[in-house]
């Protein structure tokens, strides 16, 4: 299998703003390594510097140390093979469903017609075919992300970094979303990096769960390969004994760092 | 009856017009010889002499547009001066802001330099405009601009720090240039907060404009103020203010028109939409 994303010996200091020697280093010699086609989820308690790694793999931020490559290519400024879904809102409000769904469209510098029509289909596969000409203070959280959704997936990129894409939605849509988000890579097969807080969410839609330790400094502590079948339904999956077994040996991991990590936040708090 | 009249949304501009008519019939009563001026004034025409007569003011805005219809020209020279003071001063503010936005240590250098000229009095740079530029419209644009620049200016500075950073990262994701980001991501986003200080700036372009007539001119509704104004001529000035006032409100109506326009992208309070 090729690799589609490699991280090797990633650190991350970040120096405080008028005061260099106060220093921060938020990951620390983290190795991980996405294969195409591969669904991969990042679990850690809060604040352990994994939308700091997805950054990096993006080439959105530079590391302190080591190397990033993706598809053997050592990385140069922004990842050009990657798509990225933010945590936050990340659609331009002056632009309509449909104009920033076909975005990187023109960016890339495609025809308009071209562009419009594939655009279009994608909003229609998110589900939002009568929603092209409304803007983005015009839907709701759920219809957003799709847009997001589309947003992303139109460009057809080989590496689909995901931040805590749904964490904003509430259980329902979520669990909506986590669906057709599967059904749709199923179809395509790219890889995916998905960072999540919800160990639920990890198990029920990756091939492997990497969880990260506590900051600063976190690394990789454990990877665990989710063998279970798929097509998966993810509200579904949840009730299997080999899920829960799965989760059990998980949180017995991660339990522990997001004890420690709590305790950090309180003493600096 | 009562229930007709009652204000509420509907009746809302009877009673502003009430309220108009009340305040000139204020006026009118206050002023006219004979009537209430003999009780406050030694002499009765005192207060005419002062404050004008409404329906003096009123006969003479008719006659400007209507008897001798000669006010047309001073007020097209006065809007094209606001109209120009307003698109340059604007254009100008627009392509510093941004430039200086995107350029940190430019605007690092020029930082005092931009603070000491906004907080000068900028009015006073009338004189010199009027040596630089003439008495023509040229000194009088310049100074509406200098007015406007930093209004503009300022706005789109802001504009473009505060674009969330995650839009920009995104637009970065989706592949766009520096060019592109410029385009599709600072430029609309600084255009939102032009936007929001056009109201003033069209205001101030006005001022500008009206104030640099009045300062010494040939035509333009400032410099018939001015004189009427040497000869005590309190009506016509009065007339000169209401013809004023008027198309100011008129420029901010058509401003607000633009606006509702371009930012229809923008949530406004109270907007719900069934989905």
């Amino acid at each position: 299998m090729t690799v589609a994303l490699e991280l090797q010996g990633v650190s991350c200091t970040f120096a405080a703003r008028g005061d260099p020697g106060q220093r921060y280093t938020a990951v620390q010699d983290v190795n991980l390594a996405i294969g195409a086609g591969e669904f991969v989820s990042v679990v850690g308690p809060t604040g352990c510097g994994k939308s700091t790694l997805l950054n990096v793999g993006a080439g959105l931020l530079a590391p302190s140390t080591g190397s990033v490559r993706a598809f053997g290519q050592a990385l140069q400024g922004i990842n050009s093979r990657a798509g990225y879904m933010f945590q936050a809102e990340s659609l331009m409000p002056w632009r309509t469903a449909l104009g920033n769904v076909m975005a990187g469209l023109e960016f890339r510098g495609d025809p308009p017609a071209q562009a419009r029509a594939q655009g279009e289909e994608w909003l229609q596969r998110v589900g939002l075919g009568g929603f092209a000409d409304r803007y983005p203070h015009q839907l709701s959280g759920g219809m957003r992300k799709r847009v997001c959704l589309a947003q992303t997936l139109v460009l057809d990129p080989d590496i689909i970094l995901m931040d805590e894409p749904f964490s904003a939605l509430d259980i329902q849509t979520r669990q909506l979303m986590e669906n057709e988000l599967l059904a749709l890579w199923t179809a395509k097969r790219k890889a995916v990096l998905f960072i999540t807080h919800d160990l639920d969410e990890a198990i029920a839609m990756s091939d492997r769960v990497v969880v990260m330790s506590a900051g600063p400094g976190s690394h990789v502590i454990g990877e665990f390969v989710v063998d279970m079948a798929r097509p998966r339904d993810v509200a579904e999956i949840k009730m299997t004994p080999r899920f829960m077994e799965l989760h059990q040996a998980i949180w017995s991991v991660l339990r522990e760092e997001v004890l420690k990590g709590y305790r950090q936040q309180l003493q600096t708090a | 009856m009562w229930q007709f009249l009652k204000p509420r949304s509907k009746t809302l501009w009877l009673w502003q017009l009430c309220l108009l008519i009340l305040l000139a019939l204020f006026w009118h009563v206050m002023t006219l010889p004979g009537l209430i001026p003999p009780l406050m004034f030694e002499n009765e025409r005192q207060a005419a002499f002062f404050f004008g007569e409404p329906l003096k003011v009123w006969v003479r805005i008719v006659a400007w547009f209507v008897g001798d219809a000669d006010i047309y020209q001073h007020l097209v020279v006065t809007l094209s001066e606001t109209l120009m003071a307003f698109a340059i001063g604007s254009a100008l503010g627009l392509a510093s802001g941004l430039w200086l936005a995107l350029a940190p240590m430019a605007s690092a250098i020029l930082e005092p330099y931009i603070k000491a000229m906004n907080a000068m009095p900028r009015i006073i740079l009338a004189p010199i405009f009027s040596v630089w530029f003439g008495l023509g419209m040229g000194s009088k644009v310049a100074l509406g601009v200098t007015l406007v620049f930093f209004i503009v200016f300022f706005n789109v500075y802001q504009g473009v720090r505060e674009v969330s950073p995650v839009v920009l990262a995104n637009a970065r994701m989706l592949g766009a240039t520096r060019r592109q980001l410029l385009r599709h991501v600072y430029l609309p986003s600084a255009t939102s907060w032009v936007f929001s200080s056009l109201h003033t700036s069209v205001g101030l372009a006005f001022v500008g404009a009206v104030v640099g007539e009045y300062l010494g001119s040939s035509q333009g509704v400032g410099y018939l103020i001015l004189q009427a104004e040497g000869s005590f001529d309190i009506n016509t000035v009065m007339a000169g203010i209401v013809v004023l006032t008027a198309f100011a409100l008129v420029l901010d109506g058509l401003v607000g028109r633009i606006e509702l326009h371009l930012m229809k992208w923008q949530p406004r309070v109270g907007e719900v939409e069934k989905i």
